[in-house]
């Protein structure tokens, strides 16, 4: 009785986060003025965070807040604020390419809904879920030994991508004034 | 928790969103925004995987975390890039970028 409570509370817990999510991914896409779309993006990465949590990794949910919402979200904040004109929005679309986009979207949709419903999922042979396998002491162990030579390579790409970022950014001031 | 499916119906819900969101907006910074909209679904749908059929409990995790190393990357210099081009071109309408067009 008192588990099937508790199953109620993470069910309710579950599609509020669906509600969260797909509410802030519509609040990203639709609005026209820039910041109302990068808050949406925030909330809907957070239900993102809260899917993890779901899932059971709570590193890669406090990752996600973390690298998404705390540094990406804010980046494209300061972005538009420090640049004023940002903010300005293009005359939209002509209605036909705006109707080619959602046709486009609506079949993507359906297609990838169909393979989900159609396709009969079986676990791998090896597949068990036990909790401590998701810990991040599991996951950093992988980082370090198995995965260590693209770990590394990533630590180059954000160096490479942060050097590319103040040249691009600060070269072209120059080069216009 | 629940089942495979549900979380890649979301998964495939977000992507489409942030596809339409691609086609059918021209301030670039929408358009990076949508971006991270399909970075995470793809994201989504590792985690769910991992979560449901692999026989690797790390795999998925692991590459959700480069994903989100990568899309850093991909965000600093995409803001950038759109920085510098609104100097240039005085107008973050994506149309207007023309000067490379045959």
């Amino acid at each position: 009785m008192e588990n099937s409570g508790l199953n109620f509370i993470l069910q309710a817990a579950f599609w509020g986060t669906v509600a969260l999510t797909v509410a802030g991914a519509a609040i990203a896409i639709f609005p026209k003025n820039i910041l109302y779309n990068v808050l949406g993006l925030a909330l809907a990465l957070t239900g993102i965070a809260g899917f993890y949590l779901f899932l059971g990794s709570l590193f890669v949910a406090l990752m996600q807040l973390l690298i998404y919402v705390g540094a990406i979200c804010i980046a494209i904040v300061f972005a538009i604020m420090l640049s004023r004109p940002l903010h300005i929005e293009a005359p939209a679309r002509p209605t036909g390419k705006v109707l080619l986009g959602i046709l486009a979207s609506v079949v993507f949709f359906v297609g990838a809904v169909g393979v989900a419903l159609k396709t009969k999922w079986t676990p791998a042979a090896g597949h068990v879920y036990k909790a401590s396998q998701w810990s991040v002491e599991h996951v950093g162990d992988a980082l370090l030994t198995r995965y260590e030579l693209v770990f590394e390579v990533i630590s180059l790409v954000l160096l490479v991508a942060i050097i590319g970022a103040v040249i691009t950014a600060g070269f072209s001031r120059r080069i216009s004034s | 928790m629940n089942s495979l499916t549900t979380y890649l119906i979301i998964s495939a819900l977000l992507f489409s969103l942030g596809l339409l969101g691609i086609l059918q907006r021209r301030n670039l910074i929408g358009m990076l925004i949508s971006v991270e909209l399909l970075l995470n679904a793809a994201n989504l749908n590792f985690m769910a995987y991992n979560r449901f059929v692999s026989p690797d409990p790390v795999t998925g995790q692991v590459i959700t975390l480069f994903v989100m190393g990568l899309a850093a990357a991909e965000a600093a210099i995409g803001l950038s890039i759109i920085l510098a081009l609104y100097r240039k071109m005085h107008s973050i309408n994506i149309e207007a970028a023309q000067k490379m067009k045959g």
